[in-house]
């Protein structure tokens, strides 16, 4: 089994240094040629307004939040998935309980108006 | 290995061109056909031009995120396709499966890596110090992780029936028939898990009708408005790798991998096969079902429209996530009880 797990080491070196020729073959090979605003961000030919690293909607964050908790949830269930007629129906009711706590944790950010974009 | 590498890379270039030849043929146009018979070349000219692009930094760009974006972009789609098993030598043997590792952990392996991705897209956008990319990198990752939830509620479903999360014991899971004529694959199994994780995977890989975070019209060219030659070039790879190893991924454990319903060892064995030929009869099984899988998701970017942010998100928390887990409570309701 060990040698299952280098193998993919060696394969994810592999990936990973084939990127770095790419990226190294257009660093080598493309032309270099200066300009004026050639190298301020494009928004569409007019001046630029102001910088692009400043407020943005909470929501993003909220969602990310949110995505934690919920993910961690399916990691908890992995386990459980995959052995789930040895739990049994005991181990079945175990988990019933969880999900319901979770459950009334997103029944409640759906009332607050977490889950609405607008 | 390199073998598998280069194959996938071989993949990768012609999806585009496959893509471009499709959707060509879709809206009745002619699609790239001037370099080399029928245009074969053309995955070597554009590989090709986009070498002899010059590599533009920004000037408020930050160079080390803005060098680092396409490379965590274009890596995991490459390296998760380690774990899919392509075929086997021996029909039998739960262990024998042809795929670079064929490792226990499998499809949380392929979880775990592939959700790298969306680090890519996420600094792309933000190390560009561009409006239009800052929005797009900030849809991708909002996107990504709330369909990341629907699919892992969804695989869930699976890994029940096939009591494993070793990719080559699901496609084990998955051999002979239902009531003797239905093939005893995932997709009629869990129809229910299959429809969400379909849904998701669309949405995973930033595919039309869920392309919003390049969604043209909006955002220029979303996360990668500022990338030139191979950067831009890695990102575009590697959203195809990531297509390709979905597909990969959706015919492993929806449509039972490399085994066809009707062939087992003993029908081989009666045939007079050896090991080798086998071999190449489940890669060639294996290589049709994905095909077929890839020309469905090049179908559907030419066919459907693209919704609305709102409609997506609505779509993956409210509806998706409900289903997914309404499937879960079924599936061990019937497991335990019937």
């Amino acid at each position: 089994m060990r040698e299952s797990y280098i193998t993919i080491l060696m394969y994810i070196t592999f990936v990973l240094v084939n990127g770095v020729i790419m990226l190294a073959l257009s660093h080598f090979f493309g032309p270099r040629r200066q300009g004026r605003g050639k190298f301020d961000p494009y928004e569409c030919g007019v001046p630029i307004r102001d910088e692009a690293h400043k407020r943005f909607p909470v929501k993003f964050y909220l969602i990310a939040t949110l995505f934690i908790l919920f993910d961690i949830e399916t990691v908890f269930l992995i386990p459980w998935s995959v052995t789930y007629k040895q739990a049994g129906v005991t181990g079945f009711l175990y988990l019933l309980v969880f999900l319901a706590v979770l459950t009334s944790g997103f029944i409640y950010l759906w009332r607050r108006g977490a889950l609405e974009w607008d | 290995m390199l073998s598998v590498f280069g194959m996938l890379m071989l993949f990768v270039s012609y999806i585009v061109y496959a893509e471009r030849r499709v959707s060509a043929f879709i809206q009745d146009r002619l699609g790239p056909n001037r370099v080399g018979w029928q245009g074969l070349m053309q995955p070597w000219a554009d590989a090709i031009k986009l070498i002899l692009k010059e590599d533009i930094y920004p000037d408020k760009a930050d160079k080390f995120l803005f060098f680092l974006a396409p490379f965590i972009a274009f890596a995991p789609g490459l390296i998760t396709f380690a774990l899919i098993p392509i075929g086997s030598l021996d029909f039998s043997d739960p262990q024998a499966a042809l795929a670079i590792s064929n490792i226990n952990v499998g499809i949380l392996f392929i979880l775990a890596i592939g959700s790298l991705n969306f680090y890519g897209l996420a600094f792309g956008g933000w190390a560009s110090n561009n409006k239009w990319s800052l929005f797009g990198g900030l849809r991708a990752s909002a996107q990504m992780i709330s369909f990341e939830i629907a699919m892992g509620f969804a695989l869930i479903s699976i890994l029940m029936t096939a009591e494993s999360v070793n990719m080559n014991s699901i496609v084990h899971s998955q051999t002979g028939t239902l009531w003797g004529f239905i093939p005893r694959w995932n997709v009629f199994v869990q129809p229910l898990a299959f429809l969400v994780f379909l849904i998701a995977a669309f949405a995973e890989n930033n595919r039309l009708p869920f392309d919003m975070p390049e969604a043209e019209p909006e955002l220029v060219g979303g996360y990668h408005t500022e990338y030139s030659s191979l950067k831009f070039g890695l990102f575009f790879l590697g959203e195809y790798a990531a297509l390709i190893t979905m597909s990969a991924v959706i015919v492993t454990l929806f449509f039972g991998g490399w085994t066809l319903p009707w062939v087992s060892q003993e029908t081989m064995a009666s045939w007079g096969w050896g090991p080798i030929i086998s071999g190449l009869f489940s890669f060639a099984v294996f290589i049709v079902k994905w095909f077929a899988v890839m020309f469905f998701y090049i179908w559907v970017r030419w066919t459907l429209p693209r919704v609305r942010y709102d409609q997506l998100m609505n779509l993956g928390w409210k509806v998706l996530i409900e289903l997914a887990f309404l499937n879960i409570l079924i599936t061990a309701a019937i497991g335990l009880w019937l």
